[in-house]
């Protein structure tokens, strides 16, 4: 601890990767009026400089240590214990690292139309605010980050959005602030109840959660309180309903971060916060979370076999997809845990991809609807054989990086879930059944007069999927370095589990 | 006869104590007789006397923190008057009021062509009201400010002499606001029938020392019901806020600005002070009470606030729902014997500071873009658009919106934090989470404005133009927001030693 903190005092790498988009948004937003032509570029430096930050932290994170690296941790607000207090470990790790290359494809990849200046002044804020999320270790300072990264995106499917983008960014706003409301009770119960064994008032997370011993009962509803927030967030059965208008209206953009890295923020929570925080509450609130769980892989999946609208398709997939991370999430074995850590980077890979795909698709025929697409493999081969890749790797096709989550997941859940995991693995063939229907119907047969003039990928484009295509495929042969890093901080999350629950 | 006169003998008063009041009153006289007298002046002179009045008072106001914070708070005036941290930093809060305020409407009347001196003369008269308020010790000088400070917002109300909008909302004000004024009179009575006294700290004296006797405490019971209802209708608390919305969206909007924060302020921190220093001994009694208010409180002005399509009565039923915000505050420091009233009374004296300058600062964004209207309505549709012609101002209103909603990095999200932070630590949970149920709620109510401003198409577009003076007003107001909502720690570190009210 005191050796990373030295280390910081050098270079604040984590800081910088919160406040680095900070000022390229404060950048884009003056710029804005005076120098239009500067906006792309501003918003692409300081995206591709967090990149970089990112990618360095990947380089300079000790492979086989389980606690937290490069922490930062200087005081806030004194009266009320709260720090800024940054750190990074196995779990969060490739979470920050999506985070910081999904953004500047984004960016780079995608023009917003109109607007450009607010567009990616609100994104890079988004950027600020995942990125915070995902190294918070204290919990007002994740509170903060967790509220604000609402308000960008309420902008960005608001503004950008399609023609229910109103409602639909509104619903999003609503549901997840519902959601936190009652998180912010519990963390203020949690520092509260956690005062009487720490003897003082502190937000730090790793000091409640090591030294706090709280009652049963007091655990279990400070448990809920934050799971109503994650299960929101995620979503999981029943809270999921904001999330196919939001998937559906937002512009393609906001789609690919919100299934790449927001979602994302429910599943860490829940690791991070929830299992660390209060492990007995959650070994007890397991079996409701499984069956929720489950039921998501099955509905998300079932639903998404009966979308008429593709870019709906995929935001159910989603509803799918992150059952199983949770339910590996719970699982709380190794195996499983370690899965559903690879799994939230994987699904942001390939849904974020999945929606790419889907926006260039809407690009040049302006529609979404499956059955007016048709045959779109023989006027443009490539870009069919980007989806297949892209959409194999969301099937979890062994060779692929789909595989070694769902792979890890199921096997690892098998021992504390039996029948669950049963039931769930039925979700992998009907995942297999949505897409592949899907992609029969897109793209093979004879394509008729509207879809015989499908544009092929442009180079632009190609460059794009490019990249996601190399990361679906090399962390689907080699995922060994993806997991040596995740595993230790894994295991020492059971075990912490364990030592508190037996 | 004689012999009688000569035994009076007043109370000593220590005239620097009271020096906002007199700087007030002094500022307000001069409005009044020399702007009779004199033909009318330039242009923003009368509200820029106004402006620099509130300045010194706010001046002076931290000079006597300095002196608190050395040498202790104290009562003045023969313990009619309290000088403690509370009071003056809700004095501050008011005298900013009055400076924002009186910027905003010398823009505003200009616009009407109608610059007068007896609106900022009004404005500090109804300052002196709230000062006193909040500092008073004594049922009866509590009564005096609550009525100064009534009277001069019934006319401020009516001031719009050419909309009869306007004086209906003057008229309801009075007539509702009287019916207050006589249930809070007759409790003051019935309170002084079951302890002797009207000084808020000889009341818990009494109340205390015949704790062992069996006691009958109907007569207190009631007076204290009958207070709570007057303070019920002033600080419009559910079920005696029907007047709200009317009067709020009748009245001229700088007027508005001022009712909902220096008027809305005095009255609960005045209300505030006598459960807190006179009642603390009956706490089991009034605690739910305060429990049931506030949270119908929270629940009707906030779901309420939903349907409405004026963005002034949104902004009403707004401030309805902030009210049982700070009254949540109150309900945790019921569950705390005194003096200790712990981090509800500072979390109350935080939400009403920033809760003063968040609101004032949204109404100087309503009253420039009902101005700029055709036929200053401030309807929703007058804001759509709002986001293409001027995304200054537009940025300004969200980041105020936002902070009322509670969003982090903003003052509002510090005031709401700190007071769920109180109910929660005395384990008041359901109304924690009512209180912040509400506020996602409400939060619908700020996005609809946002959605107009930013993602609706103007159907008749017109350019705002925001004049100077309410340019620095709105400028304040959201630097305050932000400044506080991500450094709080500068004025929690003011109010660290705030819960020692004076008591002798």
């Amino acid at each position: 601890m005191i050796a990373a903190n030295l280390e910081v005092l050098s270079f604040p790498i984590l800081t910088l990767l919160v406040v680095m988009p900070v000022i390229g948004s404060v950048v884009v937003a003056l710029l804005g009026s005076s120098r239009p032509e500067w906006i792309k570029l501003a918003a692409l430096i300081s995206s591709v400089s967090t990149a970089a930050l990112s990618l360095w932290l990947l380089a300079a994170f000790k492979s086989g240590e389980a606690g937290f690296q490069f922490v930062s941790q200087h005081l806030w607000i004194s009266q009320w214990g709260i720090s800024w207090h940054l750190g990074v470990d196995g779990i969060s790790l490739f979470l920050i690292v999506l985070t910081g290359i999904l953004f500047p494809l984004v960016i780079v990849g995608i023009d917003p139309h109109h607007n450009e200046t607010s567009y990616f002044a609100w994104m890079l804020l988004l950027q600020a605010g995942v990125m915070g999320s995902f190294l918070s270790l204290d919990l007002f300072l994740f509170f903060v980050m967790f509220e604000i990264v609402l308000v960008p995106m309420y902008f960005l499917i608001g503004g950008w959005g399609y023609d229910q983008r109103v409602y639909a960014a509104t619903k999003f706003f609503l549901y997840t602030m519902a959601g936190s409301a009652f998180m912010l009770v519990g963390i203020i119960a949690t520092v509260a109840l956690a005062q009487r064994d720490l003897g003082v008032v502190t937000f730090d997370l790793v000091k409640i959660a090591e030294g706090a011993k709280f009652s049963t009962n007091a655990a279990r509803w400070l448990f809920l309180s934050f799971a109503i927030a994650f299960a929101v967030k995620v979503p999981l059965f029943p809270f999921h309903t904001w999330l196919p208008d939001a998937h559906t209206q937002a512009p393609t953009g906001g789609s690919v971060i919100l299934a790449g890295v927001l979602l994302k923020m429910g599943t860490y929570g829940f690791l991070r916060f929830g299992v660390y925080l209060f492990p007995q509450a959650a070994m007890w609130a397991r079996p409701a979370i499984f069956t929720l769980a489950v039921i998501g892989i099955i509905y998300g999946a079932i639903a998404a076999t009966m979308q008429h609208d593709l870019k709906r398709l995929v935001a159910y997939s989603s509803v799918a997809h992150l059952g199983f991370i949770v339910l590996g999430t719970f699982a709380l074995s190794s195996q499983a845990v370690t899965g559903a850590v690879m799994q939230m980077v994987n699904h942001g890979v390939s849904t974020g991809a999945l929606f790419l795909l889907v926006g260039m698709i809407y690009e040049r025929r302006h529609t979404r609807e499956i059955s007016e697409l048709r045959g779109i493999q023989h006027v443009a081969p490539i870009f069919a054989g980007v989806f297949t890749v892209v959409m194999l790797s969301s099937v979890g096709l062994p060779g692929l990086n789909g595989f070694v989550g769902e792979f890890l997941i199921l096997i690892g859940s098998f021992g504390p879930a039996r029948w669950w995991t049963v039931v769930a693995t039925v979700g992998v063939i009907l995942a297999a059944l949505y897409l592949l229907w899907a992609y029969q119907r897109v793209f093979h047969g004879e394509p008729d007069e509207a879809n015989s003039t499908f544009k092929e990928i442009t180079v632009r484009e190609g460059l794009l999927m490019s990249v996601f295509v190399a990361i679906i495929v090399v962390s689907g042969i080699y995922p060994k370095p993806i997991l040596d890093r995740i595993e230790p901080s894994v295991a020492a999350l059971i075990e912490h589990v364990e030592g508190q629950t037996k | 006869m004689n012999d009688q006169i000569s035994e009076f003998a007043g109370p000593t008063i220590d005239w620097f104590s009271v020096s906002p009041l007199l700087v007030l009153l002094f500022g307000a006289l001069l409005l009044l007789l020399v702007g009779s007298l004199t033909p009318q002046w330039r242009r923003g002179w009368y509200g820029l006397v106004s402006a620099v009045t509130a300045s010194a008072a706010i001046v002076l106001s931290i000079f006597l923190w300095r002196d608190i914070s050395s040498s202790g708070p104290k009562l003045l005036v023969g313990g009619a008057l309290a000088l403690d941290h509370f009071a003056v930093l809700a004095s501050i809060a008011i005298c900013a009021a009055v400076l924002l305020v009186s910027l905003v409407t010398s823009d505003y009347l200009a616009g009407e062509k109608s610059d007068m001196p007896e609106i900022y003369a009004l404005y500090l008269t109804a300052a002196i009201g709230g000062v006193v308020m909040v500092a008073a010790n004594d049922l009866i000088v509590l009564f005096l400010g609550l009525e100064t400070l009534s009277l001069s917002l019934y006319l401020l109300a009516a001031s719009n002499r050419k909309r009869a909008e306007s004086q209906e909302a003057g008229l309801k004000y009075f007539i509702l606001g009287g019916f207050a004024s006589a249930f809070f009179l007759y409790g003051v009575a019935l309170t002084y029938g079951a302890t002797g006294t009207t000084r808020l700290v000889d009341i818990n004296l009494a109340l205390n020392s015949y704790i062992t006797v069996p006691r009958n405490d109907t007569l207190l019971l009631v007076g204290v019901g009958l207070m709570l209802v007057g303070f019920g209708f002033k600080v419009s608390l559910v079920p005696f806020q029907a007047w709200t919305p009317d009067v709020y969206q009748g009245s001229p909007t700088p007027v508005t600005a001022f009712m909902a924060s220096a008027g809305k302020v005095a009255a609960l921190v005045a209300l505030v002070r006598v459960f807190v220093t006179a009642f603390p001994s009956r706490a089991d009694d009034w605690g739910p009470a305060i429990f049931v208010l506030s949270a119908l409180t929270l629940i009707v002005g906030s779901v309420v606030a939903v349907v409405q399509t004026d963005v002034k009565r949104m902004l009403a039923y707004s401030s309805i729902s902030h009210a049982g915000f700070i009254l949540v505050g109150l309900e945790a420091s019921s569950h705390r014997s005194s003096p200790d009233v712990g981090d509800g009374l500072t979390a109350i004296a935080v939400y009403v500071v920033l809760y003063a300058a968040l609101v004032v600062g949204t109404f100087s964004v309503v009253t420039v873009v009902a101005q700029s209207s055709t036929d200053g309505a401030t309807s929703l549709d007058a804001f759509k658009g709002i986001g293409k012609s001027n995304p200054v101002l537009a940025l300004a209103l969200t980041v105020l919106l936002l902070a009322q909603a509670g969003v982090p990095l903003t003052s509002g999200f510090v005031a709401k934090f700190g007071v769920v932070q109180a109910a929660v630590s005395v384990g008041s949970y359901k109304l924690a989470v009512i209180a912040m149920i509400c506020a996602v709620i409400a939060a619908f109510v700020y996005l609809r404005i946002m959605v107009s401003m930013w993602l609706s198409d103007a159907t008749n577009p017109v350019s705002v133009k925001v004049p100077l003076f309410s340019t620095i007003a709105i400028a304040i107001a959201v630097s305050v927001t932000l400044v506080i909502g991500v450094l709080p720690s500068l004025l929690l570190d003011l109010t660290s030693n705030l819960t020692q009210l004076a008591s002798k």
